[in-house]
Parts: structure tokens; sequence; C-alpha cells
């Protein structure tokens, strides 16, 4: 095995090792079966959030051939709360929350996906070069489409709100359990196809005019690379918010561990490394600490300082 | 043969290129000429086809370049443009590797490999190849991107201004083996040249471009003279003969 096979070998291990101890810790004597089951629910959705924002932070990275956007600075996870906040200001809540969860999420991820092509296709279908237009483009969509959902917030009934609100701030504590399943399944799809598609990532991450000369058909590859980013990314919105830095730290170590720009490598790399971070992240301030702190806030810190750092460092290519 | 008819070209509401009609022999060296913003890497990137074809058609070996899928016209010709920043952290063996990919597709055999080894050793590059792209100087890595388009091997070779940071022995290194590539491989190369001395040793056929437009076609020794030079670069140029060739002389 070479480097990059012990490495993630490495990486599963620790990830074993984390859950075992996420599902076993401090388990007492009596309602075994229940607790162990509502632990199994958490953990299964820390690990697809890992993985989901890892992957689409990672592919976003690939596409935009820069290392210090990622889709939530972009405003994706943005775009995933005003598509509900829409959704909910013109059912209402009794009607929306009488649908599927199933087929809700579903068509979510369906009209967000559309969106997302449409938009942050054009703006990168020249090989987004330009940086910092890039970065104000996004912090400016992102700005618009949270002000949007606040003011349709702001318009619809308190009881209605509150069903939004839950998807409007990043919280591991609380996760959405019904859609599990169909979480499990969209990210499992997605992920399948970013590896499939690692080989041309490869080629995309030289930059557009190499990959077209190496005969890469580049704007069909983006689109389709965009529309895995807005799957994932309302997969891990819809389970626990939006978490805007946490993909920059997770695709930094994950460049930094895996000394090496195959896909093959990086993309199982920052899923692991992503979950490790979760699973371990939230025993300890769950269990350790008593929810002194939050995961996520701490989280946010450390990643909002990383962002600074590499935009310090003069790193954004 | 390239051939190129009536391409115009507009970025906005500036006219980049204006009805540009002329053709690129084949086996042969062709430099392109002239001055800053001319327009011959726009010319160069649509021929091939790194922007989209507004106006008029162009073929490479009877392959239009607009509609021939992309991946077939990768294995008619490379290009290399004038930037060649990479995000990603390359080692220079993988960049030149790349170089395989429309013949094998993500899969390199043995061949694909005994090429890459191949070209690193014909830009000298075998003793950098661990090196990372970030870790070597500005023309080490240009030698890597064209070993990358070297390897490629296809019969066209599209370069623009190859010879950037490349100092006086790697770029004499340069021009002999695309002339062995003209003379001994049958393949063609089309290359952007700023050093007209350069063009006026080595090509066989040279375009010289001014506002957009065609100025001059022909033979080193037709095109490179007093009259055409000086007008081309608006100002007077002499040129004086080193061994039957033309030489331009920098101080007037
Ligand atoms: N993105 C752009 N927007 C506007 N003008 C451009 C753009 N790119 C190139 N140009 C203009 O097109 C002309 C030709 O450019 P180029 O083909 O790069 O010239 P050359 O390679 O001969 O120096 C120049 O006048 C340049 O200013
Ligand atoms: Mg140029």
């Amino acid at each position: 095995m070479d480097r990059s096979g012990w490495m993630l070998a490495g990486l599963v291990a620790l990830l074993a090792a984390l859950s075992a101890l996420w599902m076993l810790q401090g388990l007492g004597a009596g309602n075994r079966g229940f607790v162990l089951g509502l632990r199994a629910g958490k953990l299964a959705a820390l690990v697809i959030v890992g993985a989901a924002v890892a992957v689409a932070t990672v592919l976003f990275q690939t596409v935009a051939a820069n290392r210090v956007l990622t889709p939530s600075i972009m405003g994706f996870d943005a775009l995933y709360v005003l598509i509900q906040t829409t959704l909910v200001a013109s059912f209402g809540t009794a009607a929306y929350a009488g649908l599927p969860a199933g087929g809700k999420f579903l068509s979510e991820v369906a009209v967000m996906t559309a969106l997302a092509c449409l938009l942050f296709g054009t703006l990168l279908a020249r090989g987004g070069r330009d940086v910092p237009r890039m970065i104000l483009t996004g912090v400016i969509l992102g700005v618009m489409f949270r002000a949007m959902a606040g003011f349709l917030g702001r318009i619809m009934d308190p009881s209605e709100f509150a069903v939004v609100q839950s998807v409007s701030f990043a919280s591991f504590n609380r996760v959405n359990a019904d859609l599990l399943p169909i979480a499990a399944a969209v990210t499992a799809l997605a992920v399948g196809l970013a590896l499939r598609m690692a080989p041309r990532l490869d080629v995309l991450a030289l930059g557009r005019d190499a990959a077209v000369s190496l005969g890469l058909r580049h704007q069909a590859l983006v689109l389709a690379a965009l529309a895995l980013v807005s799957a994932l990314v309302a997969v891990s919105t819809a389970l626990v918010g939006p978490v805007a830095f946490f993909g920059l730290i997770v695709a930094g170590l994950a460049h930094a561990l895996a000394r090496t720009a195959r896909h093959r490598v990086l993309l199982p790399a920052a899923a692991l490394i992503a979950a490790c971070l979760l699973v371990g992240g939230q025993w300890l301030f769950e269990r350790q600490l008593g929810q002194a702190a939050t995961l996520s806030v701490v989280v946010e810190f450390a990643g909002g300082l990383f962002f600074l750092y590499l935009l310090l460092k003069g790193r954004i290519r | 043969m390239i051939q190129i008819e009536g391409v115009s070209h507009h970025i906005g509401t500036a006219q980049i290129l204006r009805d540009i009609s002329t053709s690129l022999p084949e086996g042969r060296l062709t430099a392109l000429i002239g001055p800053n913003g001319a327009g011959k890497s726009t010319l160069l990137r649509l021929i091939g086809r790194l922007e989209p074809l507004q106006a008029g058609r162009i073929t490479v070996d009877e392959h239009d370049v607009a509609r021939c899928p992309t991946g077939c016209l990768a294995r008619v010709m490379a290009i290399l443009g004038q930037q060649t920043a990479i995000a990603s952290r390359l080692r220079l063996s993988e960049l030149v590797g790349f170089g395989r990919w429309p013949h094998h597709q993500g899969r390199p055999s043995a061949d694909d490999h005994a090429r890459v080894a191949e070209a690193l050793d014909a830009f000298a590059l075998t003793p950098l190849a661990g090196r990372f792209l970030d870790e070597v100087s500005g023309g080490q890595a240009q030698r890597a991107h064209i070993a990358m388009a070297f390897a490629q091997d296809t019969p066209w070779l599209l370069l623009d201004e190859p010879l950037n940071n490349l100092d006086m022995s790697h770029a004499r290194a340069l021009m002999v083996r695309l002339r062995g590539l003209v003379a001994d491989g049958g393949r063609s190369v089309a290359m952007v040249v700023h050093e007209i001395n350069y063009a006026a040793a080595w090509a066989d056929h040279v375009v010289a471009m001014k506002d957009g437009r065609i100025f001059a076609t022909g033979a080193p020794a037709e095109v490179l003279t007093e009259e055409v030079l000086s007008a081309l670069y608006d100002a007077s140029i002499r040129v004086g003969q080193h061994h039957g060739r033309p030489l331009v002389l920098h101080h007037a």
C-alpha cells in the first residue's frame, strides 16, 4: 500500500475508534437499547454531515480553482435557507409540515441544484480566475439570500417562522432525524458520483485552459460538480443548519495531510477528517464539557481564524 | 494545415480581430509576431478552442474546431496558453503526466509512463521530476508546461510565448527541439515569439499581426525586412544578415 492508502486506512481506523467511543462510553445499565438507538442516529447524522460538507468543499474549491472559497462563503447554504423559507411562506406551515419529509427534501434539492447551477455556473464557466470578484459576489449573494429569507420570515406568522428558524442556525445538538435515511442516500449517491469524476476533476484542477487543451468537456464537468455541491450543501444544511467555515478547515487539512492533488485520495480523506472532527468534537463538547461551549461555535471560530490566516498569507489562488 | 477563414472577434465593444484569413502550413515552424495587443494570443486561443469562435471558420487538419468534439481535438493539437498558473500542488512528473490524458483518460499504460519519462528527459527535467511546481524557478516551471504539451504527442503544437522566462541556453535548446520535431517528427508548430531573432533563426513561416489584422505573411526573408518591421512596430528597425538569415538589430 502506498502512502495515500495508509493515510486513508489510518483515518478509517480513527473514525471507527471515535464511533465506538461515541456509542459505548458511559453506557448505563438501564434502557440500553433506547440510548444506543439515539446515539446511533446522531452518529449517522454527524458522519453524513461531515462527508457532505467535506466533499462539497473540495469539489467547489477545485471548480473555483482556489483554496479560500467554500460553498458557504459563496452563499450556497443561504440559498437553501431561502428556498425553504419561500416554500413555508407559500404553502403555510400546516400544509408544509403535512408534506412527506423525503419528497419535500428531494424537491428542495432539485430547486437548489437548478438555481445554483444557473447562478454559479455562469460565474465559474470562464474558469473563476478573478478570486476577489468571486469572494465579493459570494458575500453579496449570501447577504442577499439571507436578507430575503429574513424579510419573508418577518412577514410570515410567528409559528411558521419557528419552522424555518430551525434551519437558519447551525447546531449539532439538534439534528433533523426524519431526514436521515434520505440524506444518507443523497450523500452516498453524490459522493459516489464525485469519486467517479475524480480523474476528470484532477484535470479540471489544472485550470480551464489546460483542461480544455487536454480535451476535457470543461463546462459540462463544472455544472456536474456544482450540482453535486448543491445537493451536498442541501443535505448538511437540512440536517444541522449552515456551517460557514467548517469546510474550509477540513479541505485545508485534507490537502495538507494527503499531500497530493489526486481527488481519489483528497475526497475520501476530507470526508473522513470531517467525520472524525465532528464525532470527536461532539463527544468532547456534549459528554465531557457538558455543553459549556457548543461545537458549532468553536468550529466556526477556528474556521474563521483559518480563513483570515489564508487571506493574510496571500494564499488566495 | 490550419485554415483560418474570415475570423473576427470582439470583447464587449472592442474589436480584437478583424476578418482574418490565412493558413499555417503543415510540417513547418510558424512564428506569430507583432506588437503587444496585436491579437496574437487571441488568434492562437481561437485556434486552440480556448475561446469560442464568434465569426468565421477555423480548421486544423480538416477538423472544424467549432464542431469537432473537444476530446478528439486534444489528439490533434496541444495548446499552451500565456498564463499557466495552477492552483493545485503538483509534482513536475505529475504535471507532465497530464499530457497523456487525452490518450488514456485517467488510466495510464506503461507506454504512457515511458512517454512522460521521455518528455521529462527532453526538457532536462528528470532531476527535478519529484519537485513541486512551486518549488522550482519560473523557467523550470515553464519547461514543465512545455513538456506536458510535448507529451500530448499531437501533430500540432501551439505555444504562446514559450520562450518567456527561459534563459538563452534553454531558449535555444527549446528551439532546437521544436525544429527537430518539425524536421524529423513531421509535426507542425505555431508559436508566438517576441524576440524577432528567434523567428529569424528558426522559423519557416512568419505571420505578422498588427491591430487585429494580418500585416504580412511569408518566409522569414520576405517578412523580416526593414520596411515591414519598421511599419509593423512603428519604429525604425535595421536588419542585417547572419549566415544567410535575417538578423534584426536593436541598436538603431
Ligand atoms: N478580456 C479582455 N477584455 C478587453 N480587451 C481584451 C481582453 N483580453 C485582451 N484584450 C485586448 O485584445 C487585444 C489583443 O490581445 P492579445 O491577443 O492578448 O494580444 P497579443 O497576444 O498580441 O499581445 C489587446 O488590445 C488587449 O487589450
Ligand atoms: Mg499575447
